[in-house]
């Protein structure tokens, strides 16, 4: 099923952008027709659509992405693979923050249900929900970065701590999501058979938690991740914005807007195999972890 | 009919009950207005440079201040307003039309329409949107109709699937099967019987995309896609108020202030709505 859909994605993004008005060479100064024609030649402008298509495609397939339109001499595969470490790394942090606070503090919201415990973590939830990530990161440099000067306000890994405030800023929604979806998803396991059952059989409170709730509890925490690898793709675009990361989200922020289609074209079908690649993912892990889907 | 109104009767009871939902719904009508009556209400023209002033903090006689080019940063607000609601409502609006088209045809038709219907949904929603919605406003160029199309397009899917699940649960009821029986056509079908009784549903849910569609038009207009000058939106207030925030913060926190406290409003009153739509959600 995935690859279909790669196949698919890529093709409508190879036409869509042969359909975009002008050429890529339109807006520098005007060159004679015999560099046009060269120019053309290198970037293989000057074969049938469907010669284009599928030199590109064969390319694509051995990784090859074809040179950058902007950028002269370097290639997108290239661009892709120094961005892509940086992404990754960020992305990965981000993660690990949503994680820990999120499931942290969803679960003892559930078990100190109507408790200040549960109050407070899920007001600080709905505020990340509603203030989106480009008014956090901005915030948190003035607060951090400018006001009480603790951590550097852009960068990745020149500085020592500059990249805490990017993590936090991409993790933080994320932390917040997680937190209602673990609150809510153990809320509707404490209150089942098994776990009066291990309650009654002596456990401690802390075994039936960890052993016996937080199991299921936390499968829809597991099925969100998949399709939260999107939203922190696009989440990456602003952040490396911000701080002025050398990352993949950049590279295609700036790509479209100095209409480098190649450019464009190489990173679309990139992300689209991610993001296909990690809804597989965590498809598999929640069928996994769930026993009733298990068996059917 | 009856039973209908006095669905809608017994909801519009619990959400008068609802605090947090009135005061969203409050805050909401306030920004409405505001943004209809802006021309008249602000104190300036939004695109009226004072050169000389430049950036001041606010004062009174510009009560949250001018930004470099010394524009009231509060009409500035105020026609931002017009722009993000109407790309909030108009694309919301486009949303709604495919998604609620495309759930009743699968619903009523059901057996292969359905599954290749929901399969190419299912197929949508594993893509990152975002990069397409980009993708379009790069090659064609952005502007606002683009926009609403855009975002309206890749907004429709968990609609789709909503209206599908209530019509599915709808058309083996009596009232469904008698009016199929009286040979009525399909589409009065659609018009007269299905729709009115997913009405609850709909308008819950697009209340809960709104917020969502004016969440991507800034998140563009951030990055430099979306809207572009001399219009202007709380997208790109909140842009221009970063690259000047060191100096001159007013600048980024009063538009700040307002898109957050607009998407809590909005959120608020979507939350309210749901619970008084539908009393089972709330027992949980």
């Amino acid at each position: 099923m995935a690859i279909p859909v790669l196949l698919a994605v890529a093709t409508m993004t190879f036409f869509l952008i042969k359909l975009a008005p002008g050429g890529p060479f339109d807006a520098e100064k005007a060159v004679s027709p015999q560099v046009l024609k060269n120019l053309n030649a290198v970037y293989n402008l000057d074969a049938s659509e469907w010669e284009q298509y599928t030199d590109y495609m064969t390319g694509v397939i051995q990784g090859d992405f074809g040179p950058s339109f902007k950028y002269p001499g370097r290639s997108v595969t290239e661009m892709i693979a120094s961005g892509l470490p940086i992404t990754f790394e960020l992305a990965m942090y981000a993660i690990l923050i949503a994680l820990v606070i999120g499931v942290l503090s969803g679960v003892l919201a559930a078990l100190k249900r109507n408790t200040m415990l549960d109050f407070i973590p899920m007001a600080i939830a709905m505020i990340g929900i509603c203030v989106p990530t480009f008014l956090m990161g901005p915030l948190l440099v003035l607060i951090f970065g400018i006001q009480l000067e603790l951590l550097p306000v852009a960068g990745w890994g020149q500085l020592s701590g500059d990249k805490i405030l990017p993590s936090i800023t991409l993790g933080f929604a994320y932390a917040a999501y997680i937190a209602r979806l673990s609150r809510g998803g153990m809320l509707e396991v404490l209150n089942q058979d098994f776990i009066r059952t291990a309650r009654a059989k002596g456990l401690t409170e802390r075994m039936v938690v960890i052993k016996h709730a937080m199991q299921g509890g936390l499968i829809p925490v597991v099925s969100f991740l998949g399709p939260a690898i999107a939203g922190l793709l696009a989440g990456s675009f602003v952040v490396e914005t911000i701080f002025q990361i050398p990352g993949l989200g950049r590279f295609y922020v700036e790509a479209a807007l100095n209409r480098d289609y190649t450019m464009i074209l190489g990173t679309t079908i990139f992300f689209s195999a991610m993001i296909v690649f990690f809804n597989l993912i965590s498809d598999l892990a929640s069928l996994w972890l769930n026993p009733r889907s298990r068996d059917v | 009919m009856s039973k209908n109104s006095s669905l809608w009767s017994d909801a519009i009871y619990r959400l008068t009950r609802n605090k947090a939902a009135m005061i969203g719904g409050g805050i909401l009508i306030g920004l409405i207005s505001c943004a209809l009556l802006a021309p008249w209400i602000a104190p300036y023209s939004y695109s009226y440079q004072d050169l000389d002033l430049g950036a001041s903090p606010p004062s009174r006689e510009h009560l949250l201040g001018t930004d470099i080019l010394g524009r009231d940063l509060l009409s500035r607000i105020l026609y931002g307003a017009r722009v993000s609601l109407l790309v909030g409502f108009v694309a919301t609006g486009v949303a709604l039309v495919i998604g609620v088209s495309w759930g009743i045809i699968a619903g009523f038709f059901g057996g292969r329409v359905d599954s290749i219907m929901m399969r190419i949904v299912d197929i949508l929603y594993g893509l990152p949107f975002i990069i397409f919605v980009i993708l379009l406003m790069v090659i064609f160029g952005s502007n606002l109709w683009l926009l609403f199309g855009a975002i309206g397009a890749v907004e429709w899917l968990t609609m789709s699937r909503i209206v599908r699940g209530q019509v599915i649960g709808l058309k083996n009821q009596e009232f469904v099967l008698a009016a199929k029986a009286m040979g009525v056509s399909n589409f009065s079908m659609f018009k007269r019987h299905l729709l009115p009784n997913i009405l609850g549903p709909i308008a819950v849910y697009a209340t809960l995309t709104i917020p969502q569609v004016m969440l991507l038009e800034s998140f563009l207009s951030f990055l430099g896609l979306g809207i572009q000058p001399p219009m202007s939106s709380w997208g790109t207030l909140i842009k221009d108020g970063v690259e000047s925030m060191e100096e001159y913060g007013w600048l980024l926190i009063y538009p700040g202030l307002t898109f957050t406290i607009t998407l809590f409003a909005l959120n608020f009153f979507g939350d309210g709505l749901r619970d008084a739509l539908d009393p089972k959600t709330t027992d949980n």
